[in-house]
């Protein structure tokens, strides 16, 4: 039986067993932000120890970044001292850093992928969840803690269990108006959002293989709201077409051997899985999460699941609203454009198509946060800005903003809002009885239009 | 870098029921404006614990009878979101040194082992019964012996279970990885050395 790409990857990066069955694996490429690292740094300080391989880790700036003032100092004094923390971290460490003056500034995974550092058959980890974001190329990447970002800080390795692996498979053509969001909303409610604890989740299938780069890194990115650590996705010409001419990308000398490299750690023909799920692309219609996990997810066109759960009663009585009603006409005050799931050019792009011409309703606050500062510069060269400008959206700048309210993006009170973020937990938005509402880029267009949670079919006459 | 084993961990006990208790409600996002985890502890389970006001509701760790708790017991996939290590941080700050649940999500399980702080699953069955237990009668000592995977309290046994590597990690003493990870710095440059890929 042949190998999948997890275990060639793991293989390769794998130093030494450890005692009680934990391995010892290397980490190719270390990606750092303000929120995880400070403490990390001071443990390496206070241990008298160095950053083993400066030269593999990366930092930005986004979780706590203002997206409207960023003059500093920042206006909020702690977070002005994180930024301090990570420039002199970075500085004293020899670490490239992609502040604001850099022009490359982000989200860290929408930074890592534009600046060709994520490849193929690599092994990546991050202090943040949502490294998994980075398999959408065929790497292996982990959402580690401090104590973790310490290790690889100090030796560029980790000390890991071995995972299981299930192949994820959705077949068949995308209904129009459904998009990879979808997708990942549809597997997560179908699996759970403890499915995948133990797993890395190998998305394939004609489906996942039809998306674009970007539609494979939303699909990735989220495999962590199911419980999986690791999601990938097997490298392809795509792949390799969005990586040519990138920053950090193998250049021409060397570009034929890292083809054979990254063909050579793709999925065998009769590799094994420890489990195996199959999905229809065709029985996927828009989703909207209706809960406080984003496993509570339902298709547009259904009715509020009716249930005695206590989980269900939970969200329930969070959210008001009502078990067999439609979650379609509900009001909303806020529409969220962005973060590390939805926060790129091609859903910038989408969700401008929807709202060239049109105005978002006056009741609500709509804020289009593009992802990087690569994706600003880009949108705005395609006059995207104007078109969410003209409809009544706010342009920011690049950053987590609302997906976790650390900057003063924040709801207030019980606000919906209908959100391209990753995660409707109580209180993720910066108010501890703010609802969240999870769709893609095109739903929250069509809700900020009409001011509802809509249908965006009917909206925008999607047949 | 070796530090004490944990071979036992003795103590009240708090049941937090529910199942996908996340991150952001161990510690809300605006918490982890910090640059030590110094202090974190008084955050934990803040807007649980706290209204919009400020004022107390009657989560579990705001009742008097629970003060002395050590033990957490809770439900299925605790844990589950985000990475912040200041989650597991914030819990063992604020005095507890283990969690009994009936799973736990991955990355919060790590952080809490690398951090000594002993986390056991139960089925769900015991871990309602346990809970109930608890409620009558706060002040029942509750005994895990990670050796044994057993957890005692009023006379009675529950097995419960934990990852074979953490339990031997915390039977030795060895569960802040630094140490071992450190030991094989030579092996790790040589197989960077041998990577297909670097970014210089």
């Amino acid at each position: 039986m042949g190998k999948n790409l997890f275990q060639k990857v793991w293989d390769l990066h794998k130093v030494a067993d450890l005692p009680g069955g934990r391995v010892q694996l290397f980490i190719g490429l270390h990606l750092i932000h303000e929120v995880t690292s400070p403490q990390a740094f001071a443990m390496i300080k206070e241990m008298g120890l160095k950053v083993a391989f400066p030269d593999r880790t990366f930092a930005t700036c986004d979780h706590i970044i203002p997206t409207d003032d960023t003059k500093r100092p920042f206006q909020d004094p702690l977070a002005e001292e994180m930024m301090q923390a990570l420039e002199k971290n970075t500085k004293e460490h020899g670490i490239t850093f992609f502040g604001p003056e850099s022009g490359y500034q982000g989200v860290v995974h929408i930074v890592g992928p534009e600046l060709g550092l994520t490849q193929p058959g690599i092994t990546v980890a991050c202090g943040d969840s949502h490294t998994a974001t980075h398999g959408a190329f065929g790497a292996i990447a982990f959402g580690i803690g401090t104590s973790q970002v310490r290790d690889v800080l100090a030796t560029q390795t980790m000390a890991l269990n071995t995972f299981k692996v299930r192949r994820v498979e959705v077949n068949g053509n995308l209904r129009p108006g459904v998009y990879a969001k979808d997708v990942i909303l549809y597997l997560i409610r179908k699996l759970g959002v403890n499915g995948g604890i133990g797993y890395a989740y190998e998305f394939a299938g004609s489906t996942i293989e039809g998306l674009s780069m970007e539609g494979r890194m939303t699909i990735c990115n989220m495999a962590i709201e199911g419980g999986a650590r690791v999601g990938y996705i097997n490298p392809d010409e795509k792949t390799y077409e969005y990586l040519k001419g990138k920053k950090y990308a193998p250049k021409s000398d060397r570009w034929d051997e890292m083809v054979a490299y990254w063909e050579s750690i793709k999925s065998d023909k009769d590799a094994e899985y420890d489990d195996v799920v199959v999905f229809n692309a065709e029985d996927i219609e828009p989703m909207v999460t209706w809960g406080i996990n984003p496993e509570q997810a339902i298709g547009i066109s259904e009715k509020l699941p009716e249930n005695n759960n206590p989980s269900f009663q939970e969200a329930y009585e969070y959210m008001k609203f009502t078990p067999g009603t439609s979650i379609k006409g509900t009001k909303i005050d806020v529409a969220f454009i962005g973060s590390c799931t939805n926060g790129r050019i091609e859903d910038l792009r989408e969700a401008a198509k929807y709202l060239e011409g049109k105005k978002v309703a006056k009741h609500v606050k709509a804020l289009a946060v593009p992802g990087s500062a690569t994706v600003k510069a880009k949108a705005e060269a395609e006059g995207l800005d104007k078109i969410f400008i003209e409809a009544g959206f706010e342009w920011r700048n690049p950053g987590c903003s609302m997906c976790l309210a650390m900057n003063p993006d924040k709801l207030i009170g019980d606000q919906i809002c209908a959100s391209t973020s990753n995660r409707n937990f109580k209180g993720r938005q910066g108010s501890s009885s703010g609802r969240t509402i999870l769709m893609s880029p095109a739903m929250v267009a069509a809700a900020a239009v009409t001011g509802e949670i809509s249908d965006l079919r009917e909206v925008f006459d999607i047949k | 870098m070796s530090i004490n084993p944990i071979k036992k961990v003795t103590g009240k006990a708090v049941p937090i029921l529910g199942d996908d208790i996340d991150t952001d409600r161990i510690i809300p996002a605006r918490y982890l404006k910090c640059v030590t985890f110094d202090g974190i502890g008084e955050f934990a389970f803040y807007d649980e614990r706290f209204d919009a006001n400020g004022k107390p509701t009657n989560h579990p760790m705001n009742d008097p009878k629970y003060k002395d708790a050590s033990i957490i017991i809770s439900g299925n996939n605790f844990g589950c979101g985000s990475s912040r290590e200041h989650a597991p941080q914030s819990i063992k700050r604020a005095g507890f040194s283990a969690i009994i649940a009936e799973s736990f999500a991955e990355i919060f399980y790590g952080n809490s082992t690398t951090l000594g702080l002993v986390c056991v699953t139960m089925s769900r069955s015991d871990i309602n019964e346990l809970a109930e237990i608890v409620k009558s009668a706060p002040e029942t000592v509750l005994e895990i012996d990670i050796e044994a995977e057993n957890v005692r309290l009023a006379g009675k046994n529950y097995k419960c279970e934990i990852k074979p590597s953490t339990k031997k990690a915390l039977l030795d003493g060895e569960y802040d990885s630094l140490g071992i990870l450190l030991k094989n710095i030579d092996k790790v440059k040589e197989l960077e050395k041998s990577l297909k890929y670097s970014f210089v």
